[in-house]
C-alpha cells in the first residue's frame, strides 16, 4: 500500500483535509447515542484491515504536514519536549519500539538494519538515513525519545512507574487537547488528571490507574477519547491559547461544516522492556463536521450525543458557548432513525 | 479488565547445578527468535506440566535484560514444598519444550537513585544478577550485601565478586557474618535507593530498621513472593461460571479455578500483586489469609480473598468468579 502524503497546513490557510480514504477509517469514538465516560480498554492488537488500529503506530496521509508542524511548534517552543534525567532509558525504549513497529508495518517507507549496537533508520517520507549507535546519544542529533518522536505523529508521554503510580516524566506534546506537558511535568497520574470533572467521584481514575500499573510487555492497550475543536488545529495548548482560543468566536451557521472539528484521541499504552515505563502515544486525527455527516450514521449520532451531553462535559471540553450552534446544525442530518450498535459505519 | 501477559514458546537449552540446592536453567525461543529484553527485577512465569496439574510458578529472570538470545532462572530445590521446585530439578530435562510469560517487573529499579544498595539473602540474589547487569551496562552505582547459609550455597558469589570487587560484600552465615546493618544504612549518600529480596525475616528486618532511621517509604523496595502453602481439602463455589470446585490438599485456590477452566487473572503468584484479589460472596468458616496485599481490616471483613496462596477451612465459600 502506498500512502499519497498531503500536502497541507493546520495553521494560517488551514489547508488541512482528508481524502474519502482517511473519512471513512476515521476512528468515530461514540458506540451509542449517548457519551458518558468510561475505562474503554481494549488491547491494542490490530484490528480491521485498512482502519486505524491496525497496526502499533499509524501512518497516514497527513505524516509529513504533521511532522513539520511539530517541527514549527518546537522551534517556537522548546519547552513542549522535556525528559527528567532518569527517564533516558525509556526514551531508547521508545525509538526502538517505533523503529521496529514502523519498519515491519510499512516496510516500503521505514527500514531498520541493526548489527549489534550499529543500527542504521532509513525514514524514506522524510529523507532521513541515520546510522548510530543503540544507547549512545551522542551518536543521534537529539536525545533517543525527541529523535524519534520528531518522525511519527501524535503526542507521547512516557510514564515513570513507581510507588504505585505513573509519573508524568518525559514527553513530546505539541498536538494536544489543551494541556501542557511544560506544567504536568514531575506530576502523578492523580495530580495530572486533578482537572477532569466527575470522574473522580465516580471512581474511574482509580480503576484506570490500577488497569495502566497491570500492563505488561507484550499486551498493549489502546482506549479513545474526544473534544472539538474550531479550524483543524493540531497545537491547541494553554501556551497558545491566546491563539486559538478566540478562533471559537468565528463560528457561525453558513462556516461551521467546514470549520468546526471533532478531534479523536486514539490513546494506546505499551510497557517499555527495558525501563519498566510505559509509553503513552496520543494520536490526534480530526474530521470536519461537513465531512463526518457524509457518513449517515454518524451524523445522527453525533447531533444526539452534543445535544444531550452533561454541561460539566461540554463545559469541560470547551464547546458549551457554540453547543446550541452545533446542534442546530447536526440536527438536519438526524431523521430520527435508529442507529445500528457500534462505531462502524452501515 | 484483567491485564495479563503473552506466553512464549521455549526450548530447554541448558541445565546447569551449581549446588546441592540451586540450578539454573536456560531457554532461547523454541521457533529461533529473539526473546523480548526486560527490565532488571523482572520475573517470568513458568509452566509446569505435571500429569494433570499444571503448576505456574514465578521465577526472577537472571540473565542479562539485553541479551535476547537466552533467559535463565535460578530454582532452589525445596524438598517440603508443593512439587514445582521437585518438578524443574528431577524432571526436566535439556530440550524440553516448555511455556513461559513474558517479562513482569514488580521490583524494578527506581531509574532516579543516586546510587542503588542492594541486600540479598539466599536464593533472593536471583533478581539482583539482572539488575547489576542493567546498571553495569548503563554506568548505574550500585553497591550489594549478599548473606548465603554457606560458602558452598552462596550461588553465583564468586562469579560476582570477580566482575564487580569494589561493589560486592558477601556474608557466610557458618561463619557468623553477618551485615552490619544500622552502620550501613547510616553511612549511604542522599539519594540512595535501598533494595531487599530474601527470607521473610530479613525483608523485615531491614525494612523495620530503615524505617527506624528515618528512610523515606519510597526509598526502599522489597521483593517477597510467597510459594503457596499445602493445607487441608476445601470445597468453593464459584458463582460466576456457576461451578463447584475442590481444592486439593497440594493445590492453591487458584490452580483449582484455573483447573476447572475458569479464566482468572493473575501476575505474581505470591499474594504480592493484587491482581488475582477475589471478591467473596458468602462464607460459613474461617480464612487463612496468607498474602501481602490485603490490609488487616479487608482481611478481617470476609469481603475478600488472594487465591494464589491464601486458604479456608469451614463449611462454605461463594466467590465472585
Amino acid at each position: 500500500m502506498t500512502i499519497q502524503f498531503n500536502d497541507e497546513t493546520f495553521r494560517d490557510d488551514y489547508s488541512f483535509h482528508n481524502s474519502d480514504r482517511a473519512i471513512q477509517r476515521f476512528p468515530f469514538p461514540f458506540h451509542e447515542d449517548s457519551y458518558m465516560y468510561s475505562v474503554n480498554m481494549e488491547r491494542h492488537k490490530g484490528g480491521p484491515e485498512g482502519s486505524v488500529y491496525e497496526m502499533r503506530f499509524d501512518v497516514d496521509e497527513h505524516y509529513l504536514a504533521e511532522m513539520k508542524d511539530r517541527a514549527m511548534v518546537l522551534a517556537e517552543d522548546p519547552l513542549r519536549c522535556q525528559s527528567l534525567p532518569h527517564m533516558t532509558l525509556a526514551g531508547w525504549d521508545l525509538l526502538e519500539l517505533i523503529m521496529v513497529s514502523k519498519s515491519e508495518d510499512y516496510p516500503d517507507l521505514f527500514e531498520l538494519h541493526r548489527e549489534g549496537s550499529n543500527w542504521r533508520w532509513i525514514n524514506r517520507p522524510m529523507g532521513i538515513d541515520q546510522s548510530f549507535v543503540f544507547m549512545d546519544e551522542a551518536s543521534l542529533p537529539y536525545g533517543p525519545m525527541e529523535y524519534i518522536t520528531r518522525q511519527a505523529q501524535g503526542d507521547f508521554c512516557i510514564l515513570d512507574q513507581r510507588d504505585d503510580n505513573l509519573w508524568m516524566d518525559a514527553g513530546m506534546v505539541t498536538t494536544q487537547a489543551d494541556w501542557s506537558l511544560d506544567f504536568d511535568i514531575g506530576m502523578n497520574f492523580f495530580e495530572w488528571h486533578a482537572p477532569v470533572p466527575k470522574a473522580h467521584e465516580m471512581g474511574i481514575f482509580v480503576r484506570a490507574l490500577k488497569f495502566l500499573l497491570n500492563i505488561q510487555q507484550g499486551s498493549p492497550a489502546r482506549r479513545l477519547n474526544w473534544t472539538l475543536t474550531v479550524n483543524p488545529l493540531l497545537d491547541t495548548s494553554p501556551e497558545n491559547y491566546h491563539k486559538w482560543g478566540v478562533q471559537k468566536t468565528t463560528l457561525t451557521p453558513e462556516n461551521l461544516g467546514r470549520k468546526q472539528h471533532l478531534r479523536v484521541e486514539l490513546q494506546t499504552f505499551f510497557r517499555l522492556p527495558r525501563s519498566n515505563a510505559l509509553v503513552f502515544p496520543i494520536r490526534c486525527y480530526l474530521i470536519a463536521f461537513e465531512d463526518l455527516v457524509s457518513v449517515p450514521k454518524w451524523g445522527r449520532r453525533l447531533h444526539r450525543v452534543l445535544r444531550d451531553i452533561p454541561d460539566e462535559l461540554a463545559t469541560y471540553k470547551g464547546f458549551i458557548d457554540n453547543r446550541p450552534m452545533l446542534v442546530d446544525y447536526l440536527s438536519q442530518y438526524d431523521d430520527g432513525a435508529e442507529t445500528s450498535p457500534g462505531v462502524w459505519p452501515d | 479488565m484483567s491485564a495479563g501477559t503473552d506466553k512464549l514458546a521455549v526450548t530447554v537449552t541448558n541445565i546447569v547445578p551449581l549446588n546441592d540446592l540451586v540450578t539454573r536453567f536456560e531457554f532461547q525461543r523454541s521457533d529461533g527468535g529473539e526473546l523480548p529484553t526486560f527490565s532488571g527485577g523482572a520475573h517470568t512465569v513458568v509452566e509446569m506440566r505435571d500429569g494433570d496439574i499444571t503448576r505456574l510458578n514465578p521465577y526472577s529472570l537472571m540473565s542479562d535484560p539485553m541479551d535476547q538470545s537466552t533467559y535463565a532462572i535460578s530454582v532452589r530445590r525445596d524438598d517440603a514444598g508443593r512439587g514445582g521446585s521437585l518438578f524443574m530439578h528431577n524432571r526436566v530435562r535439556v530440550g524440553d519444550r516448555m511455556v513461559i510469560s513474558y517479562p513482569v517487573n514488580l521490583f524494578s529499579l527506581d531509574l532516579r537513585a543516586r546510587k542503588h544498595l542492594m541486600i540479598a539473602g539466599g536464593i533472593g540474589i536471583t533478581p539482583f544478577i539482572a539488575q547489576i547487569k542493567q546498571l553495569a551496562a548503563t554506568g548505574g552505582r550500585f553497591e550489594l550485601h549478599y548473606a548465603a547459609r554457606s560458602a558452598a550455597l552462596a550461588s553465583y558469589a564468586d562469579e560476582l565478586t570477580a566482575h564487580h570487587p569494589n561493589n560486592v560484600s558477601i556474608y557466610h552465615d557458618d561463619q557468623a557474618q553477618a551485615i552490619d546493618l544500622v552502620h550501613l544504612l547510616d553511612g549511604q549518600p542522599l539519594g540512595t535507593h535501598l533494595y531487599v529480596c530474601g527470607p521473610k525475616g530479613m525483608i523485615d528486618w531491614v525494612r523495620a530498621k530503615a524505617a527506624d532511621l528515618g528512610w523515606p517509604r519510597e526509598a526502599v523496595h522489597y521483593e517477597e513472593f510467597l510459594a503457596p502453602q499445602s493445607g487441608k481439602p476445601f470445597e468453593v463455589k464459584l458463582a460466576l461460571s456457576n461451578k463447584v470446585i475442590e481444592v486439593g490438599e497440594h493445590q492453591s485456590l487458584l490452580e483449582a479455578i484455573e483447573a476447572a477452566g475458569v479464566d482468572a487473572p493473575y501476575l505474581c503468584r505470591g499474594g504480592a500483586c493484587g491482581q488475582c484479589e477475589t471478591d467473596v460472596i458468602g462464607y460459613d468458616g474461617k480464612f487463612i489469609h496468607r498474602d501481602h496485599w490485603l490490609d488487616d481490616e479487608e482481611k478481617a471483613s470476609g469481603k475478600k480473598i488472594m487465591p494464589c496462596v491464601s486458604r479456608f477451612e469451614g463449611k462454605t465459600l461463594v466467590l465472585d468468579r
